[in-house]
């Protein structure tokens, strides 16, 4: 029985890391100019915690197979090379590969988050609210209008909270449901929440940012690529959580401009 | 093959029914008349629901407006309500059941107007879930999911107000529940046109409601079954 047992834990060892060596399930394409960094860094993290995982498990069925069928009733009481030198040894090596881990990344996630964005960089606001975002771009103005939390109104689609009556620079502000941003052009978000926490999460952008109320948290990328990738929310913010999401494109240079100039026309 | 022959012998005396309650008194006065605005309103700007690509597809070829201030031609003002706000009020009726649709991610109607105690049915006719939420103050505020394909959600408001009521899933949509004492009331079409009947003879006060522009009045005095013609004309701006 132990030296079955032994095999099947083997066994699984095996088919479950070959679906990670394989990318059977892996990320969706990486669409932004720091994604490869992230998935870099996650590629080391699945090595080196798939290493120790792989040798630990092996160890664990190798020992089942040794000493899983005697029959002879004496209770195992030492271990090879003694059990405290396997302890420190075992804690020690952990130890230094999550220390390891968590400093590179850290640096890695600090060089894309804690760096400022580029000058020339398309600045979007972002309103996020139970259960939707919004896009807002200053206009052909240039300028972002003020907000007021107070003058917040669905019904005149007024989600920001602008005061055009009094607020010259809030008339041309256009705001959108959709994330339409041109490909290989820096982009810096602010980030804003009317309710409770949310989340901005495209994995394509290899980008997961927290909404917190009461701050504005800046947000800076590149999309690499054209196409239509979904935003969803990842922090659980009430009944239609599940439903909120919102769409982020990316358009070829020109094309936006052209989106950018019909939607001002509109406002 | 029987039950098919029943529901058509009930749909069609319901019908009857329904039909005979909506049929206009013959006595009584009429105020009729029109709606409408001068300056420039706001734009009624096209809602885009990419976020519900249900409603989306269903309105692709021709976005939704925003109906906070609904504009029509030659100036009229829609779902603007007008009621009898003072003077003989008449007697409420609660006995036919109200009806609101939510489809395409729009309340149908965008104003629904109910008496004290009247049956509403709500009714989600869309492939999502809505979540109905009356911004009530003097009634009990309440806020319901109805998932697709969910049974009509039955409600009544006892006391009159007007409440304001959204979607907590699909923040454009917005509408009202407005609920009066008197029967005497009309809520304006795209032409800005509303029409008061049956109203016994004496002195009114006829109270134009805009959910933006608030409130105007006008005193009317009705003899006999004259018809009494008036027009609201409210001051609008663009922002």
């Amino acid at each position: 029985m132990g030296k079955l047992f032994a095999l099947v834990l083997a066994i699984i060892t095996v088919i479950s890391t070959a679906f990670f060596v394989t990318h059977t399930w892996w990320l969706p394409v990486d669409i932004s100019a720091h994604g490869h960094a992230i998935d870099h860094q996650l590629s080391e993290t699945m090595i080196s915690s798939g290493v120790l995982f792989v040798l630990s498990q092996l160890a664990l069925a190798a020992f089942v197979w040794r000493f899983g069928d005697r029959r002879d009733g004496r209770a195992v009481t030492t271990f090879p090379g003694g059990v405290t030198p396997m302890v420190i040894f075992a804690v020690v090596l952990v130890g230094a590969e999550v220390l390891a881990l968590t400093f590179v990344g850290s640096k890695v996630w600090a060089g894309i988050y804690q760096t400022p964005p580029d000058p020339n960089s398309l600045q979007i606001d972002v309103q996020s609210e139970q259960f939707a975002f919004y896009f807002r771009y200053p206009g052909p103005d240039g300028k972002f209008g003020a907000t007021h939390p107070d003058l917040i109104n669905e019904a005149s689609e007024n989600y920001f909270g602008l005061d055009p009556k009094n607020d010259v620079s809030a008339r041309d502000d256009i705001v959108v449901p959709t994330l339409t941003i041109p490909v290989n052009r820096p982009v810096a978000l602010t980030l804003r929440a009317k309710d409770v926490g949310h989340a901005f999460y495209v994995p394509e952008l290899r980008i997961q940012q927290d909404f917190v109320p009461g701050l504005s948290i800046p947000l800076h990328f590149t999309a690499t690529q054209t196409g239509k990738y979904e935003i969803v929310c990842t922090q659980l913010c009430g009944l239609g959580h599940y439903n909120m999401r919102a769409y982020i494109e990316v358009l070829p240079a020109a094309q936006f401009e052209q989106w950018l100039k019909d939607k001002a026309a509109q406002q | 093959m029987r039950t098919p022959y029943i529901a058509l012998l009930a749909t069609a005396t319901l019908a009857l029914t329904a039909g005979a309650g909506r049929v206009a008194p013959s006595a009584g006065g009429t105020i009729s008349g029109k709606v409408t605005y001068t300056g420039t309103p706001p734009k009624m700007k096209p809602i885009d629901m990419a976020k519900e690509p249900f409603c989306a597809r269903l309105h692709a070829a021709a976005p939704v407006l925003t109906e906070n201030v609904a504009t029509g031609p030659g100036n009229a003002l829609r779902w603007v309500l007008v009621y009898v706000s003072a003077g003989e009020q008449g007697a409420a009726s609660t006995t036919e059941t109200v009806r609101l649709d939510q489809k395409g991610c729009q309340y149908i109607p965008h104003v629904l107007v109910l008496q004290p105690n009247q049956p509403l049915d709500i009714y989600n006719d869309d492939s999502t879930s809505h979540n109905i939420h009356p911004l009530a103050k003097v009634n009990p505020e309440w806020n319901k999911s109805q998932p697709i394909g969910a049974p009509p959600i039955h409600a009544k408001w006892e006391k009159p107000e007007f409440i304001p009521v959204k979607c907590n899933v699909h923040p454009w949509m917005h509408g009202w529940h407005l609920v009066l004492a008197t029967p005497h009331y009309a809520v304006s079409g795209e032409d800005g046109a509303f029409s008061l009947q049956g109203l016994p003879p004496g002195k009114y006060t006829v109270t134009a409601w805009q959910e933006q522009f608030g409130t105007q009045t006008q005193d009317v005095t009705i003899s006999g079954n004259e018809t009494k013609t008036i027009t609201f004309v409210f001051k609008a701006t663009p922002y």
